[in-house]
């Protein structure tokens, strides 16, 4: 199972209120995205000494190869130093903290790459200095955070729904309000996610509305669908359903696609007919960078089936890299359901936008449902 | 022989001062009244679209303090504090009396048994109580082998489990000052309260019980001020059903990425605190002149 999604999604559990003083602390610099992102490109030099030029890359913990940086200089013969992100959150403080955080390239999720552009924090891509960009799915090139690859690169992609212990439920659930009114059975066995917009997703979708609504009377409808289906949840968890799965704590949980078990008996996944989201972790480059070269060669090595597939074959996400998905063991295709799914598939979910100042909203609503008793 | 001189019985010469003060003053310059002096600037700045600051005063994130929604967790974690200090004195006031009578080596050994479980990893300690009260876990499995339920009961995920939680791993913070405190009274007063015709009841209320206030209030405080600002008992053996203050702040920094307001309540917090650490003080030194 992957451990990546435990450790990228972490909701800090482990970090002292003492640190995120400190990362308060540290930051200064204003970082106002009111500004429009001036996206003047670089200057870059295809024929630029990559020997010369030094990466520092930022990465969830396993969600690259273990002996990358080797790989790295093997191959362009830049020195690379890998430093690890437990969320989104932390790398965010850390960008957006001011002055040069010292990194070249990042790993982000889709909404944080746009809201990290519009701060004005990105380079742009050169796409002449990244031929392998041809390995990635035609779909992976339109995706709505980022029409185009202008800034960011998507690395891997799945989407959000019920896993469940087809063992414990009379009928497989096919709905999102299985989850939120739960059947006899499941009633007090079910958790939900508690990161903002996982939490606000089940109910939205259930309603009909757009997972990047910022219409209050919607947001308010799914605070009300949301309050009720807490009545018979066991828990709100990001990081431990799965376990809770396994040991029959719950039985129906929900869950991202690559962090379901199903590789354990009995244990299922399913998108709900609803519809869900499209979640896209991407790479891209800073703007501070002074090895901007290298960075884009990076990518361009990333993006190599070897390398992408990699992440595949390991992490068990969906990779948006044909040529990479095609050389997946088809064995572990085949018991990975999280990996039959195509590209056509994954476009049925709703990309997650940033919504700037309206992400408040979702913020308010979250903590709203947890002070409910 | 020499006599001292006044010197050195009394201060050592500036130099020496600061030379010995110096480094520890330097440290908490440095990391932390500079951090802490940050943290309290933010409180009157607006937050940044993407996290960080935006300098422009103002006084909202003030005025939210008391929006309704915040004041009723804060009101919450009150009253969780509040449930787990009361608990913990009355559990830990007999132990504490109970160790401070023992023999040596008994003494020691049960002080150590105390201190015990600050040896393992906190994260570790609170994720066994998962183990033992889930709905599989330990517990249940044991009444329902017994045939004393039929059904496994539920004991996670609730207010009861976060105060469980609590007591748990601050009620060694309760009995330390407790055990300091019954350990000093000169035991000669009891007796000498005996003598005068009390009984025990009397002798504990009137004289062993206002003797060790000082330790009671430390001990007190020492359990509150952790509680209340905790957050990873509520998410973990809360289930995230119900929030506290600490999860308040915590998620202000990096979920909301709302610095400002963060650092307005993690202020608004210290000032509690500050409040509760003072009352202590007066009391503890009124009952010291006593």
């Amino acid at each position: 199972m992957s451990r990546a999604r435990y450790h990228r999604r972490l909701p800090a559990a482990l970090m002292a209120t003492g640190l995120a003083l400190a990362v308060a602390a540290c930051g200064g610099e204003a970082a106002d995205g009111g500004q429009a992102a001036t996206a003047t490109a670089a200057q870059l030099d295809p024929n630029a000494d990559l020997a010369k030029q030094k990466l520092t890359i930022s990465i969830w913990e396993d969600y690259s190869p273990e002996d990358l940086p080797q790989k790295v200089k093997a191959k362009l013969g830049t020195e690379m130093t890998r430093t690890l992100h437990a969320t989104n959150e932390e790398i965010m403080a850390k960008l957006t903290a001011g002055a040069d955080s010292g990194l070249d390239v990042a790993f982000v999720s889709g909404q944080y790459a746009q809201a990290l552009n519009g701060a004005g924090l990105l380079e742009p891509i050169h796409p002449e200095l990244i031929p392998n960009l041809a390995n990635l799915y035609p779909e992976a090139k339109q995706l709505s955070y980022d029409k185009g690859n202008k800034y960011s690169v998507p690395y891997t992609w799945g989407t959000t729904g019920i896993c469940y212990r087809s063992d414990l439920v009379k009928k497989p659930p096919t709905s999102w309000n299985d989850l939120l009114d739960p059947p006899a059975e499941a009633k007090k066995k079910v958790t939900m996610m508690t990161t903002e917009r996982w939490l606000a997703l089940p109910a939205l979708k259930s309603l009909g509305y757009s997972v990047n609504t910022v219409n209050d009377e919607e947001i308010g409808k799914a605070r009300e669908l949301l309050l009720k289906a807490k009545q018979n949840l066991l828990a709100y968890d990001d990081t431990t359903f799965g376990k809770k799965l396994t040991d029959g704590q719950a039985v129906m949980v929900e869950a991202w696609d690559g962090w379901c078990p199903t590789a354990e008996k009995n244990i299922k996944f399913v998108v709900p007919k609803e519809g869900s989201d499209l979640w896209v972790d991407t790479m891209v480059i800073l703007k501070s960078s002074k090895n901007k070269e290298a960075a884009h060669a990076l990518i361009n090595y990333i993006l190599d089936p070897e390398i992408h597939g990699w992440a595949a074959a390991n992490i068990l996400y969906n990779v948006p890299n044909k040529a990479a998905m095609d050389q997946v063991d088809p064995k572990l295709k085949s018991s990975t359901p999280a990996l039959q799914m195509t590209p056509a598939d994954l476009l049925q979910g709703e990309s997650l936008r940033d919504l700037g100042e309206d992400s408040t909203k979702y913020t308010r609503l979250a903590t709203e449902v947890a002070a409910q008793q | 022989m020499t006599v001292d001189s006044p010197t050195r019985r009394g201060r050592a010469p500036i130099a020496a001062r600061l030379v010995l003060l110096g480094p520890g003053l330097a440290y908490l310059a440095g990391f932390l009244l500079i951090p802490l002096a940050l943290v309290l600037s933010y409180t009157v700045f607006r937050r940044g679209r993407f996290g960080g600051v935006v300098y422009e005063a103002t006084a909202e994130n003030f005025t939210r303090l008391f929006d309704p929604l915040y004041l009723d967790v804060v009101l919450g974690s009150v009253r969780i504090a509040v449930i787990t200090t009361l608990l913990a004195l009355l559990l830990g006031y007999p132990t504490a009396y109970l160790i401070a009578r023992l023999p040596q080596p008994w003494k020691t050994i049960a002080l150590v048994a105390i201190v015990l479980p600050f040896w393992t990893n906190f994260l570790v300690r609170v994720y066994a109580w998962i183990v033992l009260l889930s709905g599989p876990g330990l517990v249940n499995s044991t009444l329902l082998d017994l045939g004393l339920i039929d059904e496994p009961l539920e004991l996670l995920y609730n207010q009861g489990t976060i105060v469980t939680g609590l007591l748990y791993s601050y009620l060694p913070l309760m009995v330390l000052p407790l055990y300091a405190a019954i350990e000093r009274l000169d035991p000669q007063l009891r007796e000498a309260s005996a003598n005068l015709g009390a009984r025990p009841m009397r002798t504990f209320v009137s004289v062993t019980l206002p003797l060790t206030m000082p330790g009671v209030l430390t001990g007190c405080l020492f359990v509150f001020v952790p509680s209340f600002g905790n957050f990873i008992i509520p998410e973990l053996l809360g289930g995230g059903r119900s929030i506290m203050v600490g999860n308040l702040i915590r998620d202000q920094f990096l979920k909301a990425r709302d610095w400002p307001f963060g650092a307005t309540l993690a202020l608004a917090l210290l000032a509690v605190l500050l409040v509760l650490l003072f009352a202590q003080a007066w009391t503890a030194r009124r009952y010291g002149r006593a």
